[in-house]
């Protein structure tokens, strides 16, 4: 700072005439140092927001603009309809159902994918044999790509061939109608997030476990806590930022479900009566099946209005959470 | 300051994630039209197929034919994947193939942008085709967007076996003259053979049914300037409460959806007794049945002749090698051409004189209890009286009332009248 503050301070003005020229130089190279100092950062950080600006902000912005015109696939911009979209979408029962889709389906699966990934990662962070192979056999279905992932359970899920309809009526229970009943095509595709993402979370948590004091577990021991005491009392707190990290991007993936969804059937669409229609799948059906690009961009915006709410209430939860946490 | 910079970073993480939607203009390119010399310039054509359209072998004879010409072969598993690859690539701009394969159903969309295609109309293909066939790919302005390529005339595809243990008789004639008739004739010889035989349906979907019958309405959701009637239409009413009281309540269908698991793995069990097929469907049952005896395929259709599917060959203008593409599409929609393809593949041709044609009538299929397919098919073929009026958005309105008989049929969450509403209201969203 001694540096920049010098440039500002004007010299004594007898000397000026004699010295003017060098007294410039060293200005300008000063100046171009105080730009270096300045500018430097954020030139470095620069190209993340410029391809942010590219592939993020102005899809966004133009997605927006799509959203307030009459807009075909193919045929391309109409005329500007202004809010007209919107209108049309939010009193369609079929959005709201999606709506009501997507936050069953994200429950069904972030909830059970988070408690179970902590449980694996505990087991795996005991003293097995063969260590390694057991931690990246959980990677293993991370690895299936989702549409391979769905063209297996749909032959699982299949409601009058299916294996686990055939293994309910061996048992002698009902089979349970899989693409018919809304609540049971929802467990049976979050099944198949919970498939792929559990043993990739994990993984995360594992790390994470790893990462805590050893004596913090000694002092434990020595105080008489068991295993379990143990790990609700010290693991589970000393993982909190952890758990906010999951929770927000299993929030972010399960309000955008899709592949997972739109492969549950041959056509595509999340039932006759959209048992299963999540909101990107809607967004599909209108943009795609329709053409109508105008009104899947309104859904695409208000699936975003939607996330970032959700994401805050989120942040704002599990900050609290974790103040009352560093506090204790 | 910390807190709110992670929520910035946050949205933004989340912006990126939710929208994933580009939109792009389309724009028209500069191309020299199908007009331009052909057979000297070295080229590379791309032909864009879906399913089987029996071409493999075509390709090999026209790339001797003519040395100039190396024919990339690009193939799709589904039609909705190749409508899909279509539709992205036309609103792009770019990247479609010198020839793109269309399939009927969503003609009607593309007809809606005939600058997007070359106009193929020529006085040496004129009286190529069946009428309707070509009727159906020619704008109002007489474009010709595309060359037709096969047919889908219906016939009814039966189990003899189960006939014959449900006391039906079960010869290909003595089967033609009992369905032959009305709907209402149809679905009588089923209640008769379901109260016959334990727990078999006599047909498989209410929604394939459905198509047969819809098939045969001139207007059945839209008039001929485009205007959606289809929840006023009585026709369409009627085909519906006449397809459902045959269904659940009769109890004729077996409940399955077409193309999914169940309906797939039903062909190994004895569930139905009776299909419409049309000319493709016969390699789809003979795949889905393997090792399953007693298939048989008779010479009628209720309600007179029908026809499902069939496909075109285009030539998109943002091609840049369109006479070449445009002569290739000719020779492979010839006659000649398509009889080959229906030897290999069994696409059946859409052509007047491949109908005629003695390698297509001599055509006989073996898992079919040796049945003359070519010949019931080019009778079936000629039977066909209706050329249904398929607007902008049939596709759409006939989806819906597909899933409106799912919901009664197969999910059952829904009696025919609260799924009409439903039906009603999805159409009035279109």
């Amino acid at each position: 700072m001694a540096v920049t503050d010098r440039v500002h301070t004007p010299p004594p003005t007898r000397q000026r005439s004699p010295r003017d020229k060098s007294v410039k130089r060293l200005a300008f190279s000063q100046k171009v140092s105080k730009w270096d100092v300045k500018l430097s950062p954020y030139l470095y950080i620069s190209p993340f927001f410029l391809l942010f600006a590219v592939t993020g902000l102005f899809p966004l912005l133009y997605t927006a603009w799509v959203s307030l015109h009459s807009w075909n696939l193919i045929g391309g911009q109409g005329e500007f309809t202004g809010l007209e979209n919107y209108e049309f979408v939010l009193a369609q029962p079929f959005f709201w159902n999606a709506v009501g889709n997507t936050f069953s389906i994200f429950l069904l699966s972030s909830v059970p994918q988070v408690v179970i990934a902590i449980a694996i990662a505990a087991v795996l962070d005991a003293n097995l044999r063969a260590r390694t192979f057991w931690r990246m056999g959980v990677l293993v279905p991370f690895v299936v790509a989702p549409v391979a992932v769905g063209l297996i359970f749909n032959n699982l899920f299949a409601d009058q061939a299916g294996l686990f309809n055939e293994m309910l009526v061996g048992v002698g229970l009902d089979p349970v109608r899989w693409h018919s009943d809304s609540l049971a095509s929802h467990a049976a595709i979050a099944t198949m997030v919970n498939f792929r993402w559990t043993g990739y979370n994990a993984l995360i948590f594992l790390a994470a476990m790893q990462a805590i004091p050893r004596d913090v577990y000694e002092a434990a021991t020595i105080d008489g806590a068991g295993r379990l005491r143990q790990f609700f009392s010290v693991t589970v707190p000393m993982l909190r930022p952890t758990i906010i990290f999951v929770v927000i991007t299993a929030t972010i993936g399960g309000l955008q479900i899709f592949d997972e969804a739109r492969v549950f059937d041959q056509a595509g669409l999340g039932g006759a009566d959209r048992q299963w229609q999540t909101l990107t799948m809607y967004i599909w059906e209108l943009g795609w099946g329709q053409r109508n690009f105008g009104r899947a961009s309104a859904v695409a915006w208000l699936l975003f209005l939607i996330i970032v709410i959700i994401a805050m209430a989120n942040f704002l939860i599990t900050r609290r959470i974790a103040n009352q946490g560093g506090r204790q | 300051m910390h807190s709110r910079a992670r929520i910035t970073a946050l949205s933004a993480a989340a912006a990126c994630l939710a929208l994933a939607l580009t939109a792009c203009g389309s724009g028209g390119t500069e191309n020299a039209g199908t007009e331009g010399e052909t057979g000297t310039e070295d080229v590379t054509l791309s032909v864009g197929t879906f399913n089987e359209f029996g071409y493999e072998e075509l390709f090999t004879e026209y790339e001797e034919l003519n040395p100039n010409v190396t024919i990339e072969h690009k193939k799709a598993a589904t039609s909705n994947e190749a409508r899909d690859n279509l539709t992205t690539r036309l609103a792009a701009g770019s990247g479609l193939s010198d020839i793109e394969g269309i399939e009927v159903d969503w003609l009607p969309e593309l007809l809606e942008y005939p600058d997007q295609f070359a106009d193929l109309s020529d006085p040496a293909v004129e009286g190529r085709w069946l009428d309707w066939k070509m009727a159906a790919a020619t704008t109002e302005d007489g474009q010709l967007i595309g060359y037709g390529t096969d047919a889908g005339p219906q016939g009814v595809c039966y189990r003899a076996d189960l006939f014959e243990k449900a006391g039906l008789p079960s010869d290909r004639e003595s089967v033609a003259d009992m369905l032959d008739g009305s709907w209402q004739d149809y679905f009588d010889a089923g209640k008769e053979f379901v109260a016959a035989s334990d727990g078999v349906a006599w047909f498989d979907s209410a929604g394939a049914t459905y198509q047969g019958m819809i098939n045969q309405v001139q207007n059945a959701y839209e008039d001929n300037e485009g205007a959606v009637i289809a929840t006023d239409n009585s026709e369409v009413k009627d085909i519906y409460e006449q397809v459902l009281q045959a269904s659940v309540t009769d109890g004729l269908s077996a409940h399955l959806t077409q193309w999914e698991d169940d309906w797939v793995a039903s062909f190994q069990s004895d569930a139905f007794a009776t299909k419409l097929c049309p000319g493709w469907m016969l390699g789809v049952i003979e795949g889905n049945a393997e090792g399953i005896e007693g298939w048989d395929i008779a010479d009628v259709f209720p309600g007179g002749g029908g026809n499902w599917g069939g496909s075109y060959l285009t030539v998109p203008t943002q091609g840049a090698n369109q006479a070449e593409a445009k002569k290739l599409a000719e020779w492979l929609t010839a006659p000649e051409q398509q009889v080959k393809a229906f030897e290999s593949k069994g696409t059946f041709p859409s052509q007047v004189e491949a109908l005629e044609s003695d390698a297509l009538l001599g055509q006989t299929n073996a898992f079919f209890n040796d049945a003359p397919t070519g010949e019931i098919l080019a009778n079936r073929a000629t039977a066909v009286e209706v050329t249904p009026f398929k607007g902008p958005k049939y596709f759409a309105i006939n989806d819906a009332m597909q899933q409106a008989l799912t919901r009664v049929d197969v999910d059952k969450t829904d009696d025919p009248d609260s799924s009409w509403e439903k039906f009603v209201t999805a159409v009035g969203a279109l």
